[in-house]
């Protein structure tokens, strides 16, 4: 194969290098109950010798924080509302990798930031309580159902922002007036995700803004099927995790070998139940089962990072004058 | 005449007045030096002000006049249990925010226990999501921490007074007038200050409860430059504000404040002849009993929602208790002594006892982010995580730890300053004689509730941990981020039972076998 044959020779140049490789991560990433100790394993496996360390934290912030100085060689967990601002430092190196393995539902060119895997956001409820889920956005808007939600904050969250977006595309310039009818099934908004869906797993709410992938974590860990993802015909926002080399890596080699498994399918094969989201780079049939037989958005819907950054602002003030209402 | 207590520690006192200084103003500054540019505040930035101020008011306000019958019944009723009672009642306020808010929707939200039982009656069920939401949030928060604070007022009130009110045939109500008002006067400016303050920095609790963007604090905008816009200008900006609404609030406390005189006691046993009529007795029994439904309840849905999860926590969240343990001990242990310093140069220079409350107000975002560009250009953050941790917890809780011992030395000082200083009692000696004896039930109280704050404080870990590094409460937020809500409130229960451990051990041997 290609990429074994790409690490093949690459390796046997710095198998003995003992200066560790330097992921800045997410920490839902890194953490033991991610994706991040698995994919350490596979990729040490293939390099004998070599070691990948990560370190967790708001990764963007602290780049820009340490900039030139930054101990990193390769970030992952980047989302695309964020990668304008990264691009702007020219602190990241093009990955210089061909694409053509890429599974997006969409095409992907960028010669910076390398996608690892992706999701839609989506609001997901409890089947047994919910038995007509809104088929739109615009229904779930208008609908006359005593539904309760619970939302993230665009200002604090990446998903919030997604949500905003997504409403601002679906919308337009009605997007205030559907956020004003659509405030009253809002429960609350919270900080992050994790209180949010906190709360829908309580049973406080009935919905909560989360992705399509969500009810895979059910089914395939719990083994409970009663968590579905509403799907809407408008199609649904397009959430993409990049990783990116750093210009000034002192292990240039080692990152692009690591830069260029993330398309490996030892490292693609970990992302769904590690990371509950689709894998960037592999087939729909290679997929767990619980996840190929989810049912699937049909369109996705994406802002490229100009397009984000430009709608940000109007979104979010959209967003914020319709809900306070 | 110089006053002695000084001379121990007038060095040591400055010094940890620097330190605090440091990390509350030093990082703030340092994040405005990276920054490029300071963009102007929006009309949503001054809202979020406005919005943080009243919600602020409203608290402290309705928190601490709460607290005010709840710690009178206390402190005048002897009952089986009422030292656990005390204990568990402080808990409400360790409680790292992510398990507060689902302990609370647990008992007060939509599906919670009261509104099912609003439903059985007939009734429509509760809504807590709104600004009452996040007021009734902040006084689940702070009632406990207010009580705390007037109970040892009470506790300082010689018990030769209610002998001589007695004596006096008092009532009850003669005994409020005449001994615990002119003492309330003393200490509820310092503890709606302090609630305040704790509110003005309140977010994630706020934001939920409110509902809605109508809660935005002035945390959360400082959040979202940071995290969103890298805007560090704004960033700075913004805590600055947040520090001028402190600053405002904290100096018109101490225009209100009437500070009292104790005068001298025996330390006995306090009795409460007044306090012996069946309406009195009803009345104070009915105030404990809603305070402790009130504040325990959340407490019970936790323990129902965790236990099932704390059998299953992997071997990483025991070592993260432990972490978290050794964190909270050496956090508590430098509360204690960079409290004592600055409470004893107080006695000299009362502005000194200002600074220590300076972190309160801190962004604990700027505060991180500050220390990290700090310490950045000249060694790697990661390597001190702990010991930054441990240092930035015991500064965060300085406020609280002034505020609970600095009456009691104040008291011990006005008492038996003057003899001490007539037996040429100075330095250690005096410390260990004179004053530590004095203060020692608000010393372990502070000790222990610093300890506590520590156990459940997220903090600036976050910013500098590697994985294998996590915290406790670190670990409950990493197992909800990856779906496991169950083991999640298991974490959450250890935590909670290790925090409470913790505040019992200092607490109790802080209190030894006095009634405060």
């Amino acid at each position: 194969m290609k990429y074994g044959l790409t690490f093949a020779a690459t390796f046997a140049a710095f198998g003995a290098n003992a200066d560790p490789l330097t992921i800045y991560a997410p920490d839902y990433f890194a953490s033991e109950w991610g994706p991040g100790p698995a994919i350490k394993a596979a990729f040490e496996e293939t390099c004998g010798g070599c070691e990948i360390e990560y370190v967790t934290g708001d990764v963007l912030p602290r780049i820009l924080l340490e900039g030139e100085r930054t101990s990193a060689d390769v970030v992952i967990g980047l989302n695309s509302d964020v990668t304008k601002k990264a691009r702007e430092t020219g602190l990241f190196a093009p990955h210089g990798l061909d694409l053509s393995p890429l599974t997006l539902p969409l095409e992907w060119t960028d010669d910076t930031f390398l996608p690892f895997n992706w999701g839609y956001t989506a609001f997901v409820y409890d089947n047994t309580k919910i038995t007509n889920p809104p088929a739109s956005f615009a229904e779930l808007v208008n609908s006359d159902e005593e539904w309760t939600i619970a939302i993230q904050d665009p200002r604090t969250s990446i998903s919030g922002l997604a949500l905003v977006l997504w409403g601002q595309e679906v919308f337009g310039d009605e997007a205030e007036a559907a956020w004003a009818k659509l405030a009253p099934k809002i429960t609350t908004v919270t900080k992050g995700w994790s209180e949010a869906y906190g709360l829908f797993t309580d049973g406080e709410v009935d919905m909560v803004l989360s992705y399509t992938t969500s009810p895979a974590y059910h089914i395939i860990a719990e083994e409970d099927d009663t968590k579905s993802a509403a799907l809407f015909d408008e199609g649904h926002y397009f959430m993409v995790e990049l990783a990116a080399k750093l210009a000034g890596t002192d292990q240039p080699e080692l990152a692009d070998a690591f830069m260029a498994f993330i398309l490996d399918e030892r490292f693609q094969t970990l992302i769904p139940t590690a990371n509950w989201s689709y894998p960037a780079a592999l087939p729909k049939d290679q997929w767990p089962a619980a996840f190929s037989e989810l049912n699937y958005p049909e369109t996705a819907i994406f802002l490229n990072e100009d397009e984000a950054a430009a709608a940000r602002d109007e979104a979010i003030a959209a967003w914020r004058a319709g809900l306070s209402q | 005449m110089a006053r002695r207590p000084v001379s121990i520690g007038t060095w040591s006192g400055l010094i940890a007045a620097a330190l605090v200084a440091v990390f509350s103003l030093g990082t703030l500054i340092a994040v405005a030096l990276r920054a490029e540019e300071f963009s102007a505040l929006s009309s949503y930035d001054w809202a979020a002000v406005r919005f943080t101020v009243v919600q602020a008011a409203l608290s402290a306000g309705l928190s601490v006049a709460v607290a005010i019958p709840v710690a009178r019944a206390l402190s005048r009723r002897a009952f089986v249990g009422r030292g656990v009672l005390v204990t568990l009642l402080g808990a409400p306020f360790i409680l790292p925010v992510i398990v507060a808010i689902l302990g609370l929707t647990a008992v007060f939200g939509k599906s919670g226990i009261v509104s099912k039982l609003l439903f059985w009656a007939g009734l429509e069920p509760l809504s807590i999501y709104g600004f009452h939401g996040v007021i009734l949030a902040h006084v689940f928060f702070n009632i406990p921490l207010a009580t705390r604070l007037l109970l040892h007022g009470w506790g300082a009130i010689p018990a030769e007074r209610f002998r001589l009110a007695a004596s006096l045939r008092f009532t009850s109500r003669d005994v409020f007038r005449h001994i615990e008002v002119p003492m309330l006067r003393d200490l509820v400016p310092g503890a709606f200050a302090v609630i305040f303050l704790i509110c003005t920095t309140s977010f994630a609790v706020a934001l939920t409860f409110g509902g809605g963007p109508k809660a935005t604090t002035v945390e959360l905008a400082i959040y979202e430059a940071f995290r969103y816009d890298f805007d560090l200008g704004k960033a700075s900006l913004l805590a600055l504000i947040q520090f001028a609404i402190c600053a405002v609030a904290a100096g018109a406390s101490m225009r209100f404040r009437v500070p009292q005189v104790m005068g001298g006691a025996l330390d006995r046993t306090v009795l409460r002849f007044d306090a012996a009529t069946p309406v009195a007795r009803l009345s104070d029994g009915i105030w404990i009993v809603l305070a402790a439904l009130f504040l325990l309840s959340p407490l019970a849905a936790l323990i129902v929602d965790g236990a099932a999860g704390l059998l299953h926590l992997p071997a990483s969240v025991w070592l993260s208790a432990l972490r978290s343990i050794a964190t909270a001990l050496g956090s508590a242990a430098l509360a204690i002594a960079l409290s004592l310093a600055l409470v004893l140069v107080a006695q000299r220079w009362a502005w000194i006892e200002g600074v220590g409350m300076l972190s309160i107000a801190a962004s604990p975002l700027v505060m991180g982010t500050g220390l990290f560009i700090m310490i950045f250009p000249f060694i790697d953050p990661a390597a001190l995580a702990l010991v930054i941790t441990a240092l930035v917890n015991a500064v965060m809780s300085l406020p609280f730890v002034i505020r609970a011992i600095a009456p009691a030395v104040a008291g011990s000082e006005a008492a038996y300053g003057r003899l001490a200083d007539g037996l040429g009692m100075s330095g250690w000696t005096r410390l260990r004689l004179v004053t530590l004896p004095r203060i020692r039930a608000p010393l372990g109280f502070a000790a222990g509730l610093s300890a506590a704050l520590s156990m459940g404080d997220l903090g600036v870990i976050t910013l500098f941990a590697r994985p294998e590094q996590a915290t406790l409460p670190l670990q409950i937020y990493r197992l909800m981020g990856s779906y496991r809500m169950d083991q999640a409130m298991g974490a959450a229960l250890l935590l909670l039972a290790l925090s409470l451990g913790l505040f019992y051990i200092f607490d109790r041997g802080g209190r030894g076998r006095a009634h405060t």
